[in-house]
């Protein structure tokens, strides 16, 4: 095999699809690329960059509408199924049978691609290895934990050695634990087989470790080179600022986002806020802006580099941050608790899912609950709203016990789902009106409040829910968990599936709402996300682990200054150990 | 180029049809609510259609307004009480027996009219039957007992009148139902219920597979893979074709023991006819779950395109020489229509060759444009 010759080229490939709302829409515009052999290739861009679509072309799963495809040198449009039998390709979904066994998955791949029954027995020792799935070889796939499907699913593309490896978002979903986990298995296998390997991923410290990056948005070809280079693009424009003594990181970060023309991007991070600053600002501006406060150089990142790609590509239609003004609602910011949990377990049969978990949150505060797959968070955070009686322990939101009053206690929280429960087919408008007249709100009042979250979310009334993007749709269930202002906002995962801009936007509201006075309740699996919460809990296998200030739980871990996931799969793994002593020791 | 030359060799058919075989199986013996449906659902419709459904009417309430009380109309009458089909009432005239059929205590109303014993003399004795025609089923069965009674009525009269030169104008009706001598509706229902069995494994379970992978996100990556899409058809139709298998055996112990029907023709022409429209049944629901590739849309469809037309259309209830020619054309495309006809001579009237070749030839097409209506929409494209 030749190193200098490319293992996919596109020229000028095209591809649209019908939009939801009618018309066509250009997942993939124009693109031309040429990936090397033997290498770790990424093709990162936020949701709905067209990576996904790339990837399912180059598996010869779609057809480009104009432009040439050659994958192992050979034109897809001509010959697919040969390059179907040479290549492996994961889709986001792993596409696993869960009814069959994890030895079964792999014996029908194996069989289909006509890997011999000896050389089947080394391979398949290797990779139960390799991925730690060798005690579960006869447990059904649809009973294993995400992270093991998606090893199982890796596993089982690799039954023999594909000439190339497609990986479609392989760690979308899943917890930093397993992500690491699946790409020490990627690394091996580029070392040990001088594997070609394209991954799409929309993590930029995924993308880091890859010998080559390609960088979508909305369909195009935004950039490529090797990561150290393309990172330098942002040299001499990254800086940390300490917020001043009794204000938040959040809120020195919202100030600095709010500046666009001066600022590139800014997030939270271990107290501090890291932030880019636009190549032709004005020095000066930029230190007026910070009024007094020291900024420190920082070393350039390749995540730098992609927002200023991201920011640049988008200008300036409508990513804007919403610019909330609700009034605050009853009681001020104050250190009188709102939410007291105590010894709170919640049992599905003989399963634990909650097995006693203690906090408080105090009324304006931010609070995240953080976790892998299956950690319990979803099952606390539905215990909070009421959705789910609790087994045993105490729960109280807003001063009621959720056991006596729960009905009352209900109009005082508002929620937001994880998934988009407003109705697809009804207009911005008469969602919101629906959503508060099922609050008990009517008349006048009714009609003001929606008018204020139109304008406050910067909605446009008469848009038709279903066919908006992720991003403003979860802004729409956003106001419409406030319409009624509620004391508590409860919002479930939801950031995922929206791109890094919209996230910035999403985190800007919450941001005026803590200040307002709303308390906010947020679980998220974006271990970063972490920064902008005055408290957090990380919970693992039902059991709290952690709990305390961003900062707190770093220095818990043993690396204040590192970052939240080393600091999060440092905490979840000295749990599982000491509940692993704890089990060997009941034996 | 030949930079990249091909590092392993894909395997022929057989052995990737085995695997996918073995996969569609161990899918199918695990999934118990998909086994319910294949196995229990049909021994339920066996016993529903064999002791719970019957078209037969028996103690039938009519009633009788005799305005002839002479001998000779007495003794029609009495005739219409010697049967187990009919249960006689008299009323005192028109009026009251019109007053019971409207509030449904009868079903029909037989008037022996004033002048019945003259016009028997002179040959052309009436006797007036008013039936309900609400349930026009029970209608004609009552129709033909009357008929049948008055007919058996007149035969003895004649036979009375024995050598002596037969009076002129004693009605003879002979009635004589072929195939089905008793008239027992379960004679024909019985072979029917073959076709509705058969046709629901491919209504129920087959349209479900394809959809099914299509939700799930396991044909995306099926599809990257050496596999071709015709194995990936057969493969689902095998397993699927024992389950069926296993259905008409059931269906036709039930039908030889259960029901005491008789099977005329040969078993082996009946179950290859009967393999033959399980194939073409199941490739229906194959070919609508590769159409729609949503589990939900792919039932609906089934039913509305393979199990309700198989069961109304089919010409299983209604005599399809009686529906609008539209409605015929339809019935006529259905695969549902040609094994139906075909089963039902089989068990009752014999081995008809002609119609055995022209209808399993039928089939054989529908299963062959089936197999490649539904490759050709299971294209390795996510498009």
């Amino acid at each position: 095999m030749s190193e200098s010759v490319p293992i996919v080229v596109a020229e000028g490939i095209t591809k649209t699809f019908d939009a939801p709302g009618g018309g066509r829409l250009t997942a993939v515009d124009d693109v031309s690329l040429s990936v090397r052999a033997g290498e770790l290739t990424a093709l990162v861009g936020p949701d709905g960059a067209g990576k996904t679509t790339l990837l399912r072309m180059m598996a010869g799963l779609l057809k480009p509408d104009t432009g040439r495809l050659y994958v192992l040198g050979v034109d897809l449009a001509k010959e697919a199924q040969s390059v179907q039998d040479r290549i492996g390709y994961m889709p986001q979904r792993f596409g696993l049978y869960d009814d069959l066994s994890v030895r079964e998955n792999l014996d029908l791949y194996a069989d289909l691609h006509g890997v011999p029954e000896d050389a089947r027995r080394t391979r398949f020792a290797r990779l139960l290895e390799m991925t730690e799935l060798a005690r579960f070889v006869d447990r059904s796939a649809g009973k294993l934990s995400g992270g093991m499907k998606q090893k199982l699913g890796l596993a089982c593309t690799l039954v023999r050695l594909p000439d190339l490896l497609l990986l479609d978002e392989p760690s979308v979903g899943v917890d930093p634990l397993s992500r690491r986990e699946l790409w020490k298995i990627v690394r091996q296998l580029v070392d040990a087989e001088t594997l070609s390997v394209i991954v799409s991923t929309a993590y930029m410290d995924e993308a880091e470790r890859c010998a080559q990056v390609f960088v979508m948005n909305e369909g195009k070809m935004l950039a490529e080179g090797v990561p150290k280079a393309m990172a330098e693009a942002a040299r001499g424009l990254t800086f940390v600022a300490q917020p001043p003594p009794g204000a938040t990181a959040r809120e020195l970060q919202a100030r600095l986002i709010d500046a666009d023309a001066l600022i590139v991007d800014a997030v939270p991070s271990g107290g501090a806020v890291r932030f880019i600053r636009q190549p032709e600002a004005d020095e000066r501006a930029v230190d007026a802006l910070l009024d007094g406060i020291r900024r420190q150089a920082r070393p350039e990142e390749l995540e730098d580099a992609f927002m200023m790609l991201l920011r640049r590509h988008r200008g300036d239609d409508g990513a804007a941050p919403p610019r909330v003004a609700l009034r605050t609602p009853a009681g001020g910011v104050g250190e009188q608790a709102v939410i007291v949990v105590r010894d709170l377990v919640r049992k599905f049969g003989d399963f634990t899912a909650v097995a006693g978990a203690s906090f408080e949150v105090a009324r304006g505060e931010v609070f995240g609950l953080l976790g892998p797959n299956g950690a319990g968070k979803t099952t606390t955070f539905r215990m909070l709203c009421g959705l789910l009686p609790a087994t045993s322990g105490h729960l109280e939101v807003a001063g009621l016990n959720l056991r006596t009053a729960r009905a009352r206690a209900r109009g005082k929280i508002g929620y937001v789902a994880q998934k988009f429960a407003l109705y697809g087919n009804l207009t911005v408008r008469e969602n919101l009106e629906f959503f508060g007249g099922a609050y008990g709100l009517r008349g006048k009042v009714l009609r003001e409040r929606v008018s204020a979250a139109i304008e406050a979310f910067g909605l446009e009334a008469a848009a038709v829910s279903g066919i908006l993007p992720l991003g403003y749709k979860q802004r729409l269930a956003m106001a419409a968990g406030l319409l009624h202002e509620p004391e508590i906002l409860f919002l479930d995962e939801p950031t995922s599936g929206i791109d890094p801009l919209a996230r910035r936007a999403f985190w800007r509201t919450i941001t005026a709402l803590a200040a307002s006075g709303v308390t906010i309740v947020v679980t998220t699996h974006f271990m970063e996300e972490a920064e902008y919460c005055d408290r957090i809990a990380i919970l693992d296998a039902g059991r709290m682990l952690a709990l305390g200030t961003p900062r707190e739980v770093k220095e818990r871990a043993g690396d204040a200054d590192g970052d939240m996931n080393g600091a999060f799969i440092a905490i979840v793994e000295h749990g599982r150990v000491r509940s692993g002593n704890v089990l060997e020791a009941a034996a | 180029m030949s930079a990249f030359p091909s590092s392993q060799r894909a395997p022929g058919f057989v052995r990737r049809f085995v695997a996918l075989l073995r996969k569609e199986t161990r899918q199918l013996l695990r999934d118990k609510s998909n086994l319910a449906v294949g196995l229990l659902l049909p021994v339920a419709l066996i016993l529903l259609f064999g002791y719970g459904l019957s078209f037969d009417v028996k103690n039938a309430p009519i009633a009788v307004v005799m305005e002839d009380r002479s001998p000779a109309a007495r003794e029609v009458v009495e005739g219409l009480r010697g049967t187990e089909y009919l249960a006689p009432v008299f009323a005192s005239d028109m009026a009251e027996a019109e007053r019971l059929m409207r509030a449904h205590e009868v079903d029909g109303i037989v008037r022996v009219p004033t002048d019945f014993s003259r016009r028997l003399n002179t040959g052309d004795a009436r006797i007036q039957l008013l039936l309900n025609g609400v349930d026009s089923t029970s209608a004609t069965v009552i129709e033909a007992y009357v008929t049948g009674a008055v007919g058996i009525w007149a035969q003895h009269r004649a036979d009375r009148a024995g050598n002596k030169a037969s009076v002129g104008g004693s009605v003879e009706v002979m009635q004589r139902v072929w195939f089905n001598e008793a008239g027992e509706s379960r004679w024909y229902l019985v072979p029917g219920l073959v076709v509705l069995v058969l046709t629901l494994i491919g209504a129920f379970l087959s349209s479900m597979l394809i959809a099914r992978e299509w939700e799930r996100g396991t044909l995306e990556s099926l599809f990257v893979t050496p596999v071709r899409p015709l194995e990936i058809v057969l493969s689902k139709l095998v397993p699927y074709l024992v389950i069926g298998g296993i259905d008409l055996a059931m269906c036709l112990v039930a039908a030889r023991f259960l029901f005491r029907v008789p099977i005329q023709g040969s078993l082996a022409v009946i179950v290859t006819a009967s393999m033959l429209y399980l194939t073409v049944s199941l490739l229906l629901g194959l070919f609508i779950s590769a159409v729609t590739r949503n589990q939900f849309d792919a039932s609906q469809l089934a039913m509305l395109a393979s199990y309700m037309p198989a069961t109304m259309l089919s010409g299983f209830v209604f005599d399809l020489r009686n529906v609008p020619a539209v409605i015929r054309v339809v019935a006529q495309a259905l695969p549902a229509t040609h094994f139906m006809g075909l089963v039902k001579t089989l068990f009752l009237a014999g081995n008809n060759w002609p119609m055995i070749l022209r209808d399993c030839g039928i089939l054989a097409l529908y299963a062959l444009a089936l197999v490649f209506a539904t490759r050709a929409r299971l294209q390795k494209t996510l498009e």
